[in-house]
């Protein structure tokens, strides 16, 4: 059995839907989900949230040099999403080139292959983003 | 008594890039004009190096979903029909459940039926609703087709999706009758652990695809006394061009009836995807009233058809993901990218070591 598959198995909720949390007394939102809310400690009071896969560029940039098992994506794009309710999210943004790409322009959830884990293991599927059109 | 069993709501998708007749063509020594001319193909769709069908069942799986406006948890059952499910054994049916929140209370299968498994779990979802089992069901047809380099069958190939959510309530259209004509005929196969598809060549025309598409045509417009002129469009399983407007010909169809889901040309045979993509496609435009004949076909060999009847709901809830969007969003690849996608070239794979 491949290592880590328990692992992918537990965070498919989040890798698939987007699934964080938000704290009902402070309001903040998170993702990836925290069990315990920072602001507000013992009176938190911390929800399960799925988010809508909405958002804007915030940051990005462009990989040349990709680790190990990647290299057939290069060059690709990472961007930081800030998501429509808030918080910020770190993943792949596809279908485009890079001179397609502008800080604030929307992108949209999409789902897509991240990896196999080689040729007799799990194919780990997740969210990645694209433009929205 | 009669009840009413339809379409709630359907989705689609196909990837984003296209390579052109004339760019496989140069590479064979093929003569792109004459193929074009053969197959009636301008182009195909071809999925990046991070989609597979799993990926293309779900996107078109939440678009469906999305136009329903239901509610996910209320699916009770998930048909994924596919020739290209990216496991041998582990169902892509439970990885588009999950992404679509419906898991845990419902039931889930892949089918393979060539390219008509996709159809097949439309009858079988039917049954389900129409006998109380379940409230909503889905069916999908997706694939990444794989043609032998340098067959004719790669410039067919490609890559697709759609997914409908059959009920009882709700209906953009009812499903009005199915029949289907099945038979035991060897005119294309894959065996286990071989990565190209093999096909009796010829033979697959007459005795295999023309015979069953015709049959279930004829046979589902007699026994509900309708004639072709009856319906205000056709589809037909598109494996090229050519072969859907010769069966509608041979079964006296306007070809005008046949042209709004008449993909193939600019999209590819997207195998399990053809007949409900181009039944997507007409949907997208028809109108209150207007009527449907689909027959898809699957090689092994059996053909399901349908006769089906647009509602006003159609109009009321136009799907805000048409296919004529994702049509013309498009980006051409060369040869060579096209080759790296499709894992064509030895060793590029999306993998950990
Ligand atoms: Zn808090």
């Amino acid at each position: 059995m491949s290592r880590g598959v328990a692992v992918h198995w537990r965070l498919i909720p989040q890798r698939y839907n987007l699934v964080g949390t938000e704290c009902k007394n402070c309001g903040e939102k998170f993702f990836p989900l925290r069990q315990l809310c920072p602001n507000c400690r013992r009176s938190g009071d911390v929800r399960e949230v799925k988010y809508s896969g909405e958002g804007e560029i915030y940051s990005y940039t462009i990989v040349h040099t990709p680790s190990e098992g990647f290299e057939f994506m290069k060059p690709y794009v990472i961007g930081v999403i800030k998501l429509v309710e808030g918080p910020f999210i770190t993943a792949q943004i596809v279908d485009c080139k890079p001179e397609d790409l502008e800080i604030g322009k929307k992108v949209e959830l999409v789902f897509r292959k991240v990896i196999a884990d080689g040729s007799n293991g799990i194919i780990r599927y997740g969210y990645k983003f694209k433009l929205k059109e | 008594m009669k009840m009413d069993v339809g379409i709630v709501g359907y989705g689609v998708y196909i990837p984003r890039y296209r390579i052109k007749t004339e760019e496989i063509a140069k590479v064979w020594g093929d003569d792109a004009g004459s193929i074009k001319n053969s197959l009636l193909i301008y182009e195909k769709t071809v999925p990046a190096l991070d989609e597979d069908t799993a990926t293309i069942a779900v996107e078109s799986a939440r678009n469906a979903v999305q136009h329903a406006r239901i509610n996910p948890k209320e699916i009770g059952s998930i048909y994924v029909g596919s020739e290209s499910h990216p496991y041998v054994v582990k169902p892509t049916s439970t990885i588009v459940a999950a992404a679509i929140d419906a898991v845990p209370d419902m039931t889930a299968a892949d089918y393979e039926f060539a390219c008509k498994a996709g159809t097949a779990a439309i009858q079988t979802t039917m049954g389900l609703v129409k006998s109380g089992m379940i409230k909503y069901g889905m069916a999908v047809g997706a694939d990444t087709s794989q043609g032998k380099p340098g067959d004719a069958l790669e410039y067919t190939a490609s890559a697709g999706g759609a997914a409908y959510i059959i009920g009882k309530d709700n209906l953009i259209a009812r499903i009005l009758d199915t029949y289907s004509y099945t038979t035991d005929t060897p005119d294309f196969w894959r065996r286990e652990g071989q990565e190209f598809p093999s096909h009796g060549a010829r033979f697959t025309g007459q005795p295999a695809y023309f015979k069953h598409v015709i049959e279930a045509a004829k046979e589902i417009m007699k026994r509900n006394n309708l004639k072709p002129e009856d319906f205000d469009y056709a589809v037909f399983h598109q494996p090229n061009g050519k072969f859907p407007l010769k069966a509608a010909e041979i079964l006296g169809i306007e070809k005008k009836r046949l042209e709004t889901g008449l993909l193939t040309p600019y999209i590819g045979n997207t195998y399990s995807g053809s007949t409900m993509l181009g039944l997507a496609r007409i949907l997208d435009d028809a109108v209150s009233g207007d009527r449907v004949l689909a027959v898809s076909y699957g090689s092994g060999a059996g053909s399901d058809a349908f006769i089906i009847e647009v509602t006003k709901e159609n109009e009321k809830r136009r799907n805000s993901k048409p296919l004529k969007a994702y049509m013309d969003r498009k980006e051409y690849v060369e040869y060579s990218t096209y080759a790296k996608f499709k894992g064509k070239i030895k060793g590029v794979k999306l993998e950990k070591p």
